[in-house]
């Protein structure tokens, strides 16, 4: 069974795009270890020929006209912006390609 | 009515509307009167002039003649429901000050009839939790004894509904939030088939696990509420085109004749006593007014957890991908964009936020997402395909909803495993998409404890009339019986 070490919890973190304290680490270390375990008793499950249910509904595609639909106003679209984050029509963020 | 007391069902307050012996917003006032009073931490905010206007208006109805039955009924809503400018946090620092600019498809039925919102009420942090422990706000309190919990993660409606400050709550279900709380709280919980009723506006969790349903004080208000919310919504491309349906069609039927099955699997070692005496009792009673139990086997029930806490958090880290601090929400900035992400989240998220992210971030991973991610939805469709096989043969399934009563605060925040347990017995419904109520089945210890009923998809009628012929009986049983 897989315990968890903790660049686990830090990689997995660094995904998740979450900051973590040094103890946030540890604790979810070691919590997570034991999550893991009850979850790892899966693997005595024979499945080799059963397929996975993403959803369980009898539905498959489900389609509309191609019809225009009123949205958002502008304002109300901007309403709950944070501080500094729009630039008239625009949402404004930090830039993700480093100026060179 | 006693004065400063509200009605306990919508029934009950119905008839007083339409006698003219109260108002709709005199049972508002009463009802807010009785939230801001509250001292369990039950409500996050109350919206009395947006409540006062709705009464009033609903008044006029009344008054107009034929309003529908939830016509001037006050209600409260968990705060993960979308409201239109009303804030919605989801109990999360991330969504505090949130302000929505549209309503949640469900609050807009409840609004077309004419009931009452009375505002938000508490809940886990995004639903996280089965104690609203949680909760950014602070643990929501158990009436019957305020150093339990009230379960979660619907907590704070349960309360609302328990406490009579309010005569119905909407709460969400994603492995049991809705029907655990009320079975702690003493009070009716329901989630529907999934596909029954939209999602749209209400704060994404586990997206093939969701639904929004009832808490209320009778099996009847349920159905009734339930009658508002099915049904296709085009805004919600899961739920299901199916004909309206008189949900209360059956209340009356009793059991007679309906086989009701009893899995063993779901009378397990460390459940509490007392709530096994209660269940037991229950199944009793059931047989005694004509019902033949048969007992089955789900013998997948063991694995159910691990599927849950697979595929909840897997989804759930997809879901809440979207709190970034760009576009709404808190926002602590950085030297560059993904450290402006990583602190956003890392402030805005309470630990079992985190805890789940992180699970479900790994779980999809590179390297596990066979191992893991696939491995749950295929053991899903094995739990499923049990319960579809046992259904051919029993009408509904009863079992308790909890394996224990209320539990004192603070007892099991530090393992999340033992938190996770409380939910053994109502996950699998959800996994499997299936119908289930908890409806109050005695105490154990002064406590309440409560009763599941899990039908077949799309067969609430049935669970319904199992879930109102207990509730009959149990009104008829003297008090040191039920109890």
């Amino acid at each position: 069974m897989s315990t968890l070490d903790r660049s686990v919890v830090e990689h997995a973190a660094h995904l998740a795009r979450i900051a973590l304290t040094e103890e946030e680490i540890e604790r979810f270390t070691g919590q997570l270890s034991v999550v893991l375990g009850a979850v790892d008793r899966l693997k005595d499950v024979d499945t080799s020929d059963v397929s996975p249910t993403a959803s369980v509904l009898p539905l498959d595609n489900v389609l509309r006209d191609d019809e225009i639909r009123p949205g958002l106003e502008l304002e109300q679209a901007f309403r709950n912006v944070p501080p500094g984050g729009r630039d008239g029509d625009l949402f404004r963020t930090q830039s993700t390609l480093e100026s060179r | 009515m006693t004065a400063g007391a509200l009605p306990r069902t919508i029934r009950e307050a119905g008839e007083l509307l339409r006698r003219r012996e109260t108002s709709s917003v005199e049972l508002t006032r009463t009802a807010l009167g009785r939230a801001h009073a509250d001292r369990h931490n039950a409500w996050l905010r109350l919206c009395d002039e947006r409540a006062l206007a709705q009464a009033r208006a609903a008044d006029e109805r009344l008054k107009a003649g034929d309003a529908p039955p939830l016509c001037g009924i006050p209600w409260a809503c968990k705060d993960i429901v979308g409201t239109r400018d009303v804030e919605t946090t989801a109990a999360s620092r991330i969504l505090a000050g949130y302000v929505p600019p549209y309503s949640a498809t469900v609050v807009e039925r409840l609004d077309l009839p004419g009931a009452v919102m009375l505002g938000k009420t508490n809940l886990d942090e995004f639903a996280m939790g089965s104690s609203n422990e949680n909760s950014a706000f602070g643990p929501v309190k158990n009436p019957h004894d305020p150093t339990r919990v009230p379960g979660g993660s619907s907590g704070g409606s349960a309360v609302a509904v328990a406490a009579g400050e309010a005569i119905f709550a909407l709460g969400t279900d994603t492995g049991g939030s809705i029907r655990q709380p009320a079975a702690l709280c003493g009070v009716v919980g329901m989630k529907p088939t999934y596909g029954r009723v939209s999602r749209y506006g209400v704060v994404a969790f586990a997206s093939s696990l969701d639904q929004v349903g009832p808490l209320s004080n009778s099996v009847e208000d349920a159905a009734l509420v339930c009658e508002a919310l099915f049904g296709v919504d085009p805004n919600d491309a899961t739920t299901m085109p199916l004909p309206a349906e008189d949900l209360r069609h059956d209340l009356d039927k009793g059991v007679r004749g309906l086989k009701l099955g009893v899995p063993k699997e779901f009378f397990i070692e460390g459940m509490e006593p007392g709530v096994e005496r209660a269940v037991r009792q229950a199944l009793r009673e059931l047989e005694r007014q004509g019902a033949e139990l048969v007992d089955v086997s789900l013998s997948m029930t063991d694995h159910g957890l691990a599927v849950y806490y697979l595929i909840q958090p897997a989804e759930a880290s997809a879901n809440l991908a979207r709190y970034d601090g760009v576009r709404y929400g808190l926002r602590v900035e950085g030297p560059d964009l993904l450290q402006t992400y990583r602190r956003t989240r890392g402030q805005g998220f309470g630990a079992e936020v985190k805890r789940r992210m992180i699970l479900g971030t790994y779980a999809l991973s590179s390297g596990y997402y066979d191992a893991y991610y696939v491995k749950a939805q295929k053991v899903r469709t094995l739990i499923k395909a049990e319960f579809d096989r046992v259904f051919q043969t029993v009408d509904a399934l009863v079992t308790p909803t909890s394996p224990t009563v209320a539990f004192p605060i603070g007892a099991k925040v530090n393992d999340p495993l033992s938190m996770y347990l409380n939910d053994i017995f109502t996950l699998p419904v959800n996994i499997a998409g299936l119908p289930g109520i908890s409806v109050p089945c005695g105490t154990s210890d002064g406590l309440p404890v409560g009763l599941q009923v899990i039908a077949g998809s799309y067969q609430e009628r049935t669970m319904f009339r199992v879930a109102a012929a207990y509730e009959r009986a149990a009104a008829a049983m003297p008090r040191s019986a039920a109890a």
